[in-house]
């Protein structure tokens, strides 16, 4: 019964602790054997549990094994002795012989931000850095990863082991980093978490509830930056705003058979209201210093959409934000948003005549975008757009959208 | 594609022609919208450079004066580097230019 959901949820949050502990502790050269010893402290625990029930306090059960486990694995191992041994007493300032792992909540905190930092390092791409953190940093397993990248098992299983590699290659520690190195990488990390909440939030995989874990794990990676005092930044802040405004709405956009629901058209009852308020915190938490940040943009445009009520207001702010956010970096998607605002501040005709001027012939947004300009304007031109842009659209979820447009504007013109 | 450099002047002293308060929200919004089109569709070499009004020449006999200049009537506001195919198109552009509502000019330069 609860005995299904508890050990996935409970390998998920736990695995990254311990992994994360034990990484730090032997460095990232025997990232496999902290891996074999919580896998294995959760294979023992499955079966445990599976005839005594499960303890009382499950984590702590789980701490004490793993301790355990790992006591015993430097004891029995001799190669390991010889080999790791000399490396961990450098790294711990206790003279101990006996290795005792720490997994105190602090220790945790502090394991796991440096495991945030190891894995976003740069020497591996942003796909590859996205895989290594579902795996290290959130514990989903190889399975769930490509099924959220709609990849098979093996592409996915040799992304993360050559992300690894790398990592041993070029000898990247595991450790706290300095103010300095926070200042240098804090965007690669941010980068990351942004890119893995956006896996989430679009991915076309149909798997609602898998997409769902993978935004709020993105979340709880920014919470921990913004528990931590060297990363609690104004983008971290900014970053945390945007996703609680996004997830506010997650609820409210995909329809019972999993089909997308658009902005206008969503139930603003099933908008939920504590993730908003969530969101107007950190944002008020990320205007500070002088730094302005695409997130702090990206964050400011969300805000203005959890206000449903269309007031002038509310879309000069939204185009206003649109143009700071494409002047500080190219992307057609913006370029695209940026037009629809306009249309909101300036009317139909001229965010034509911007709109044509993008000239995204290969981007079925583009053409869906002229279709909703053109429909008020001149229906037949509206339609054509809209069916270059069902041509051109990939998913089967987007070319509904687009047939829908069609028949509500085919109605229009009986 | 090509790089031009365009340098937008106008008048800053004469008291009668400068813009009201209202006018110059007005005037700093229609400056956004541009910048925000030339951005969107992806005309900006290089990323935006903010300077100030202030400046300072330096005249053929070494003499230093603090801006706004009395020697010169019409004070360079900002410039800018867009990608254009050619003179035609970097023209073409310049005509959205807010500079222009303010009786100023822009001077276009291609990259060579």
């Amino acid at each position: 019964m609860e005995h299904k959901e508890l050990i996935p949820n409970l390998f998920r949050t736990e695995y990254q602790k311990i992994v994360s502990v034990l990484c730090s502790l032997f460095g990232i050269q025997h990232i496999e054997i902290a891996e074999d010893i919580v896998s294995d402290t959760f294979l023992t625990a499955s079966e445990t549990w599976a005839i005594k029930g499960i303890p009382e306090n499950p984590s702590a059960w789980l701490y004490t094994v793993a301790k355990n486990k790992t006591k015993n694995y430097l004891k029995r191992n001799n190669v390991f002795e010889t080999k790791i041994v000399t490396e961990i007493k450098h790294n711990t300032p206790l003279n101990n012989p006996e290795i005792d792992l720490d997994l105190s909540d602090q220790n945790i905190a502090d394991s796991q931000l440096a495991m945030i930092f190891t894995v976003c390092n740069p020497c591996n791409s942003e796909e590859a850095q996205i895989a290594l953190a579902l795996n290290l940093l959130c514990g989903f397993g190889i399975n769930e990863i490509s099924d959220a990248f709609l990849s098979n098992k093996e592409v996915i299983y040799k992304r993360i082991n050559r992300a690894k590699e790398k990592l041993k290659e070029e000898n990247i520690k595991i450790q706290h980093p300095n103010n300095a190195e926070i200042k240098d990488r804090i965007q690669t990390v941010l980068k990351t978490i942004y890119l893995l909440y956006s896996e989430g939030y679009y991915s076309i995989s149909q798997n609602t509830t898998l997409r769902k874990d993978l935004c709020t794990e993105a979340m709880r990676l920014t919470y921990l930056l913004i528990q931590n005092e060297s990363t609690n930044l104004p983008q971290t802040n900014a970053l945390m705003a945007l996703m609680c405004f996004h997830s506010s709405r997650f609820d409210a956009r995909t329809g019972l058979n999993g089909e997308i629901i658009l902005y206008e058209d969503q139930d603003q009852s099933l908008w939920n209201q504590e993730l908003i308020d969530k969101g107007t915190y950190f944002l008020s938490q990320s205007s500070t210093g002088n730094t302005l940040s695409k997130y702090h943009l990206e964050a400011g445009i969300a805000y203005w959409h959890t206000i449903k009520k269309e007031t002038t207001e509310k879309w000069e702010n939204i185009l206003e934000l649109y143009n700071n956010l494409i002047i500080l970096e190219y992307s057609p998607i913006v370029a695209l948003n940026r037009t629809y605002a306009l249309s909101k501040v300036k009317g139909k005709t001229e965010a034509i005549k911007e709109a044509e001027k993008l000239n995204l012939t290969d981007n079925h947004f583009y053409y869906s975008l002229l279709g909703n300009l053109y429909s008020e304007v001149d229906v037949k031109k509206a339609l054509e757009h809209f069916e270059k842009a069902r041509d051109l659209a990939k998913t089967i979820a987007d070319k509904n959208i687009i047939s829908k447009n069609i028949e509500q504007l085919k109605w229009k013109t009986i | 594609m090509n790089e031009f450099l365009l340098i937008f002047r106008r008048d800053f002293k004469t008291k009668e022609t400068q813009p009201s308060p209202e006018e110059l929200q007005q005037h700093l919004q229609q400056w956004q919208n541009w910048f925000g089109s030339l951005a969107a569709q992806d005309k900006l070499a290089r990323p935006l450079q903010r300077w100030d009004g202030q400046g300072k020449l330096v005249k053929s006999n070494k003499g230093i004066t603090d801006g706004p200049f009395v020697e010169i009537k019409e004070s360079i506001g900002g410039l800018i580097i867009i990608k254009a195919k050619d003179y035609d198109e970097a023209a073409e552009i310049a005509q959205g230019c807010p500079v222009l509502n303010f009786g100023g000019n822009v001077e276009i330069r291609m990259a060579v």
